[in-house]
């Protein structure tokens, strides 16, 4: 097995018997970043002169009796609306461009307090709004599965970078299914977690109420040692939430699937869901029935409301975070001269993409006078709704599992031109998003001909720890490493 | 219709800045005045991108303190609402404030007239929120931006529209001012902005119940201010009506150089704020345990104390609202009277002999001299006869300046009076035999001469003589000694 696909547990018993150091880890790498990136784009920014330093200090800690941390030896690729010292965040935006934070994101420090090294900056759409990555103002981010797909977004240069190889996991940022449907699209795993759980100090805002930083992953376990390490309260955000959960030993097998009760949302069975996407679906749901589990169909009548809802929540609420990019204080300034409303207005909008603009636009209306009742009013009272629709469901099972995305990767370009289409990429996302639930999509083994097709398991609200040992075990599962 | 024909119609929005020692949402000082620009902020009142607020709990407390103050219904469950605008000096280009759930409704300010009347007017609302930055415009026609002042706290106090007079206005932020320094909220220096008010006015005619066009002032910088432009407010709006002329809905600036506003905007452009919750900051439950906690905080309110002053003291009205209005003071006034129960005398001492030297020097009442309990000693003294007032006057300078107590003074200084009669008959004889022609005078008729000789005698006895006594004595001296019969 090559060095730079190995997980965290692998990587930590090779520190453990010496057969691996972290400088060679670092260096293989950094030459698959060498070999592949200026295709693939995930990397925006990167030191490898940094990295090696940390590395080799690594190894002199570990060399001079240290114990071995959390996520020691374990390479992080941090998503460009995440803040890393000394490296620019930009969003995925020309308006930010050149832009150095004077602070580093809780996340970040949380890494590295627990011994992971930070590779880079990742490649992501515009103010993580996007399903393709193609609306990054530094170029799109190729699927390295299939160098003609997209890897899915927005975190895609984050789920590209982790099954290209180029680090050991990655931080996304998930407001819509920004973590988990690039995850499905690159055939790795991806948690968006409970609302709350992690600290967004650091993370540029987009829609505040939705936004969560999660990891991607080779693999379950990957995922739930980096999210045991991110998450927790921070004094510093005041919408994180005090909650110590109890983290009980991952299962190695599938016994724990025995007597699960997993219930399937008739609503993303049927129109709309690609075949593929239904073979692979029906294929996990006859697994399950093998192994002893129940399979039961629920419903989630308002899954249809979702994708307005979620627009227009989440588009005032950027409408509103995106207000202060003016170039008055900080990123380029585009335009010189004229009023000062000129200077809005041509920084602003040589600044911004389309996609960004749409949804500034968008917003704004919906926050307006005389719309804010019709629209956001309406919106926030359908959240409470869909809410109760989960918990609802949640009375006949343990978990819920849907199709991560209604279809697979498709071609770079096949729909840059109709936004709806695009937004239907998060349709079964979404209305996770907007319950403020954890979600894990997890990849279904495909054929090589076959086009990557990810899963979502879905839990109650804080219930990370059995969404971890549920998703485990169907990892196993799905491998087929079970009989 | 002349210009007493109409009423003014006046609502106040007052912004109270909150003197916490840190910012709203973040740590850094509030003392911004007079400091270096651009050196009390940090990544959050920057809004810079990903920061988040966290609220200063303490302006939670303060802000609490305020709505009991003025006896808001507080809103068990308030919320933070962003106000969009964009400016230079606002640095997320949204303020967060509160929109639909003000933590405080419904309150009152009780207010005194120079002509002793009372009125209450209502407090429509009360809300937290942070200030913005300061914008400076060099003569370069650059602007330059100073963030010091982004995201200190204020509260934005909102009146009914209650009051009917420029001067009612002004007696309300006299008492707003009051009550938020008797509290610890504020300073309320409107000079150096710590306080700022708008004023919405109209018109309408003295007896009507519909009220008229109203228009929004700003830009004042002192009460004075404020009068003066209601007055104008009110002059010019009845020469429009009077003229047959619409007032428009207008946000007008006060000029306060020439004296007259000018309009800054009108309603048709007005902005829309698109106010929504602010998904960064939980909805703040208020609990029952907070609220008893807070109002343990809270000292005896101006109103209460000036009530309870009469009724304990039964001193003037005048008197007690005068001390009333610093809370140093009236507990002086109490302490003192603790030490002698004389209340009269000793808030005539304070309002009179006490005030005049602080004011001469500027001093507050807690860098004065005289401890409360001395003063009630010096009336004590007084009282029982032991010194005259006009000595106690010379023993209160002294007290004034060296801090002693009064006994003490009395008597390295042999100060006491003297009450023996005997004494006090033999220096009046004296004083008779020395001064002849007055008693002549006296004996012609010429009354007058009797203060005359009373003054020899006070002299011959450096005042120490008890004036009382002295009277008595020299009239029945007089009486028989020369059948001069005073009256
Ligand atoms: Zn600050």
């Amino acid at each position: 097995m090559q060095a730079n696909r190995l997980t965290i547990s692998e990587i930590q018993a090779g520190l453990k018997g010496k057969t691996l150091t972290c400088e060679s880890l670092a260096k293989q790498y950094l030459d698959t970043i060498a070999a592949h990136n200026s295709d693939i784009n995930a990397f925006l920014e990167i030191d490898p002169n940094q990295v090696i330093a940390d590395a080799k200090a690594a190894d002199q800690r570990l060399a001079g009796g240290g114990a071995i941390r959390e996520l020691e030896g374990v390479f992080a690729g941090i998503k460009d609306n995440i803040h890393v010292l000394n490296q620019t965040t930009t969003c995925g935006s020309k308006i930010l461009a050149g832009f150095k934070p004077i602070y580093e994101a809780t996340v970040v420090k949380r890494l590295r307090d627990a011994g992971a090294i930070i590779m880079g900056k990742l490649n992501c759409d515009e103010f993580a709004m996007g399903s393709s990555n193609e609306n990054s103002a530094f170029g799109p981010v190729k699927n390295p599965i299939n160098r003609n797909l997209v890897p899915g977004g927005s975190s895609g240069g984050s789920a590209a970078a982790v099954a290209a190889g180029f680090c050991t996991i990655a931080l996304g940022s998930d407001t819509g299914g920004s973590i988990r449907q690039p995850a499905a699209f690159c055939s790795v795993v991806g948690l968006k977690p409970t609302y709350g759980t992690v600290s967004r100090r650091g993370l540029v805002a987009f829609a505040s109420s939705f936004d969560q930083i999660g990891p991607l992953a080779l693999c379950v376990n990957d995922a739930s040692l980096v999210h045991k390490v991110i998450s927790g309260k921070d004094e510093q955000d005041a919408t994180s939430l005090t909650h110590s959960p109890t983290w009980s030993e991952l299962p190695k097998d599938t016994s724990s699937l025995k007597g699960l009760t997993v219930g399937v949302p008739k609503e993303f069975l049927g129109d709309g869901i690609d075949l593929e996407v239904s073979e692979a679906m029906n294929q996990t749901i006859e697994k399950l029935g093998h192994m002893g589990a129940k399979v039961v169909s629920v419903s989630l009548k308002l899954v249809d409301r979702c994708l307005p809802v979620y627009y227009i929540l989440s588009s005032a609420e950027a409408s509103s975070n995106l207000a202060r990019y003016d170039s008055v204080r900080y990123g380029p300034r585009l335009h010189e001269g004229g009023s000062l409303d000129e200077l809005y207005l041509n920084n602003r909008s040589l600044g911004f993409g389309p996609e960004v603009k749409r949804r500034i636009i968008l917003g704004t209306y919906v926050l307006s006078e005389g719309y804010y009742d019709a629209f956001y009013l309406k919106a926030q009272k359908m959240r409470t709704l869909i809410r109760q629709d989960f918990e609802k469901a949640f009375q006949q099972c343990d978990v819920l599992l849907t199709p991560t995305s209604p279809f697979p990767p498709f071609a770079l370009g096949a729909k840059t031109a109709d936004p709806m289409a695009m937004y239907l990429a998060d349709v079964c996302t979404v209305p996770v998003s907007i319950a403020g639930l954890p979600a894990i999509s997890i990849p279904v083994p495909r054929t090589s001909t076959q086009l990557p097709v990810g899963i979502q398991l879905i839990s109650r609200a804080l219930e990370e720890d059995q969404l971890f040992a549920y998703a485990m075990a169907m990892e196993v599962m799905l491998k087929g490493n079970h009989l | 219709m002349s210009q007493e024909e109409f009423e003014t119609v006046i609502g106040l929005e007052v912004h109270v800045q909150l003197n916490t020692q840190t910012k709203i949402f973040c740590g850094c000082a509030t003392d911004y005045s007079n400091k270096p620009a651009n050196t009390h902020v940090c990544e959050v009142c920057m809004g810079l991108p990903g920061v988040l607020p966290v609220l200063n709990q303490r302006v939670l407390q303060y802000a609490l303190k305020a709505c009991m103050a003025l006896e808001c219904d507080i809103t068990k469950e308030t919320k933070f609402d962003r106000k969009h605008y964009f400016y230079p000096d606002l640095p997320k280009a949204y303020q967060i404030s509160q929109f639909d759930k003000p933590i405080g409704q419904r309150g009152t300010i009780r207010i005194e007239l120079e002509d002793g009347t009372e009125r209450q007017i209502g407090v429509t609302r009360i809300h937290m929120e942070e200030d913005a930055g300061k914008s400076l415009h060099a003569e370069n026609g650059e602007t330059l931006v100073d963030y010091n002042r982004a995201c200190v706290p204020l509260l934005e106090i909102v009146s009914e529209p209650d009051m009917r007079t420029p001067e009612e206005a002004r007696a309300y932020l006299e008492k707003l001012r009051l009550i938020m320094r008797y509290i610890g909220v504020s300073e309320c220096d409107m000079e150096n902005g710590s306080l700022r008010c708008d004023v919405n006015v109209s018109v309408r005619p003295v007896g009507t119940k519909k009220f008229g066009t109203k228009v929004e002032v700003k830009n004042m910088n002192s009460f004075r201010s404020v009068v003066r432009a209601l007055e104008y407010e009110k002059k010019r709006q009845v020469r429009q009506i009077k003229r047959e002329q619409r007032i428009l809905q207008q946000t007008m600036l006060w000029d306060d150089v020439k004296g007259e506003t000018r309009v800054m905007r009108t309603k048709e452009n007005a902005d829309d704020y698109r106010y929504f919750p602010e998904p960064d900051l939980p909805p703040v439950r208020i609990s029952e345990d907070l609220i008893q906690e807070v109002s343990l905080l809270l000292p005896e309110l101006p109103d209460k104390k000036v009530d309870r002053i009469l009724k304990t003291y039964g001193i003037p009205a005048y008197n007690a609202r005068l001390m009333a209005e610093d809370r140093e003071l009236s507990d002086f006034f109490e302490n003192a009277v603790k030490a002698h129960n004389n209340p009269i005398s000793i808030s005539n001492w304070i309002l009179s002999e006490l005030l005049r030297e602080l004011n001469k020097d500027l001093l507050p009442i807690r860098d004065c001299k005289i401890q409360a309990v001395h003063l009630g000693q010096l009336v004590q003294l007084i009282d029982s006869g032991v010194i005259s007032g006009k000595i106690a006057k010379d023993v209160f300078e002294v007290m004034y300046k060296e801090g002693k107590d009064p006994k003490s003074i009395v008597d390295s200084r042999g100060l006491t009076q003297i009450s023996d009669d005997s004494k006090i008959e033999e220096i009046i004889l004296t004083v008779l035999t020395n001064n002849a022609q007055s008693v002549n005078d006296m004996q012609a008729g010429k009354m007058k001469a009797f203060g005359f000789l009373v003054g020899q005698i006070m002299k011959e006895t450096k005042g120490k003589a008890n004036p009382g006594k002295v009277n008595e004595i020299l009239k029945s001296l007089l009486l028989t000694k020369y059948q001069i019969e005073c009256p």
